[in-house]
């Protein structure tokens, strides 16, 4: 990887090899001065709009503060709150819910779409379009439609389901279907996956595909042994990002349900946003805010140990 | 631009059309069976915005009944005009300009000077600090708003457009992580060329490593521009007065005032829409190879 400074290598260096290296630490130390001017604004805003936070939100999380009064210091008072907190643990399990739910179905969903737009039929640019048109229309517009589309007795879902002659449910008035309804929400705006696995399924080289079929495998077997290996670090990698995106999406739940109804509704994030911004109580906001970070970190570390166990890569085929 | 992106040598040579799935021509059968798969998916994720321009176009009292119809008897057009103009919907359109303008500027400037550090300059604990702006994707915005909250209201910029739009100013790590990349695939012989001509980094940025960039760059003005046309919650946090007020924050207030006039609130959403359709039209191929290039669906 080294890589002589273009000044070195091309100017003729009529000095002593001392002389040289002499200049070329200089070159090196002018470099290094640029490489730092050059991401200076981002070091500033690292420090500004991420690590600074992050630390005062320990401190924070560690006091009793309403905004108004001054902070008073209640070591790990928060913490110990958020053991007895029964709304806490509840919306911990919503989280959960959510995004295995979203990130579960999600991922099916999108390698489907995936499989299917990769036929070469006639017009799969204008159903790659299609699928792809929801996940970029996302915000409050969506939670309006979608507030509509739930709606128990003039929602589109419900007729449709009418027609079928089932008897839908109350959707996000009623605690037990509010949560399928935001995950059912959620699936359509897997195309942002789609799209990703669908560069993925591209790039399986073809050869694979002929060998297997030298050796008389079938579509299915070819899918199983072929497809699935070379896809599983796509698959891993949108697992992951879509876990971790599953966690913040708190926004469109709060235009649509306001974590109702009987909290069934309610995910870490909203609680944090409820008590920070509703009941100004930034101490116990600020530990739910680490509480979610570290959950966010455990997942991902789990993720990536689990992953030895089924993720392929093509470079340690040696195990 | 091509040579500015070399594509890897197929292994095989693509002779006809490659089949993808299986090494043999699709049956005519398994053709038609993926035509009805395609068709039916599409028509459910078209139904719900068939349902959007349905209802913005009704009347009122047709918005509410049982069974829901899809046609209107008569098409309102004018929901859309009296929505609009409920609320000072043009004061939340200025705002919503100036707010997302300033954020796509301020990415395009300061996440191209940073990329263009980590793509071709070297420096002791380079590799450290780029390890960093990966590992803070991942840290949930949820963590940082209130901290954050506190320091805009320590310096006085609660209610104002500033904390919407000072952040962008200082990077964006998907974005410099999405231009380093790219940056990366541009041959070091061009920028070599003009260091040897005496041009200065910034000079090579801007001269060189930018005009070679235009598809990135469309990449990121393109997700900034939609990411804070719908941005939602800081509008919410940092926003009290009406007339500070952006698209996304003026259709919440429109919502929980008038929700009984369905019909003209999804007729202000279709309007909110449409600067992200376009763009999401004029520029898909962008779009999907950004998603593509950096692996992340673009919210």
């Amino acid at each position: 990887m080294a890589f002589p400074s273009v000044a070195a290598r091309v100017r003729p260096r009529p000095r002593s090899e001392a002389g040289a290296r002499v200049k070329l630490g200089r070159q090196a130390r002018r470099e290094e001065l640029a490489f730092y001017a050059f991401i200076s604004l981002w070091i500033v805003g690292f420090l500004l709009f991420d690590a600074g936070p992050i630390v005062a939100s320990f401190l924070v999380s560690l006091t009793n503060w309403s905004l108004l009064g001054d902070p008073t210091w209640v070591g790990g008072g928060n913490y110990q709150r958020m053991l007895d907190d029964a709304v806490f643990f509840k919306a911990l399990r919503n989280t959960f819910y959510y995004g295995v739910g979203s990130v579960g179905l999600g991922v099916v969903t999108s390698f489907l779409l995936a499989l299917l737009l990769n036929q070469s039929v006639r017009g799969i640019a204008l159903f790659r379009t299609i699928f792809y048109l929801p996940a970029v229309v996302s915000g409050i517009a969506v939670a309006i439609l979608w507030t509509n589309i739930l709606h128990p007795d003039y929602g589109l879902l419900n007729a449709g389901l009418a027609r079928l002659g089932i008897d839908g449910p109350g959707w996000l008035k009623s605690p037990d279907w509010s949560m399928p309804g935001l995950i059912l929400m959620s699936l359509w705006g897997v195309g942002g996956a789609m799209v990703i696995y669908l560069a993925g399924l591209q790039s399986v080289p073809q050869h694979l595909y002929e060998a297997a079929a030298l050796d008389g495998a079938g579509a299915w077997r070819k899918f199983r042994d072929v497809t699935i290996p070379m896809m599983s670090p796509v698959i891993f990698y949108n697992v992951v990002v879509g876990f971790i995106t599953s966690l913040q999406g708190f926004v469109l739940i709060l235009i649509m349900t306001d974590g109702g109804p009987a909290n069934s509704t309610l995910v870490l994030g909203l609680y944090l946003y409820r008590n920070a911004f509703t009941f100004f109580d930034l101490g116990y906001a600020s530990a739910i805010a680490w509480v979610l970070l570290v959950v966010i970190m455990a997942i991902t570390a789990l993720q990536f140990v689990a992953a030895r166990y089924w993720v392929y890569y093509e470079a340690d085929q040696g195990r | 631009m091509s040579q500015v992106l070399p594509r890897p040598a197929p292994v095989v040579p693509v002779a006809r059309r490659a089949p993808r799935l299986g090494g043999r021509h699709l049956g005519l059968l398994h053709r038609l069976l993926v035509w009805a798969l395609l068709l039916a998916g599409s028509a459910l994720f078209l139904l719900p915005f068939l349902w959007m321009v349905a209802t913005s176009l009704k009347l009122s009292e047709d918005v509410f009944t049982v069974p829901p119809r899809w046609l209107p008897d008569s098409f309102e057009w004018r929901n859309y005009i009296d929505g609009w103009t409920v609320l000072p919907f043009n004061t939340f359109l200025r705002n919503s300009l100036i707010v997302t303008f300033a954020n796509v500027l301020g990415n395009l400037v300061s996440c191209s000077l940073v990329a263009y550090g980590f793509a071709r300059l070297r420096a002791r604990g380079k590799n450290a600090l780029f390890i960093l702006l990966l590992a803070t994707l991942m840290i949930p915005r949820e963590v940082t708003i209130v901290p954050r909250f506190l320091l805009f209201s320590e310096v006085g910029l609660v209610n104002t457009l500033w904390p919407l739009i000072l952040p962008a100013w200082f990077g964006y790590p998907f974005f410099i992580f999405l231009l380093r990349q790219f940056f990366m695939t541009i041959p070091r012989d061009l920028d070599d060329a003009a260091r040897i001509d005496g041009a200065s980094h910034l000079r090579i940025l801007f001269d060189v490593i930018l005009p070679l960039s235009r598809p990135a760059l469309a990449t990121v003005a393109i997700f900034s521009f939609i990411g804070n046309w719908t941005n939602l919650l800081d509008p919410l946090i940092y926003l009290r007065s009406t007339d500070l007020y952006t698209l996304a924050l003026g259709l919440n207030l429109f919502r929980g005032q008038n929700f009984t006039q369905f019909n003209q609130l999804m007729a202000v959403s279709i309007i909110t829409l449409v600067p992200v359709l376009v763009v999401f039209f004029v520029a898909q191929r962008t779009f999907i190879r950004g998603v593509t290039l950096t692996g992340m669906g673009g919210r």
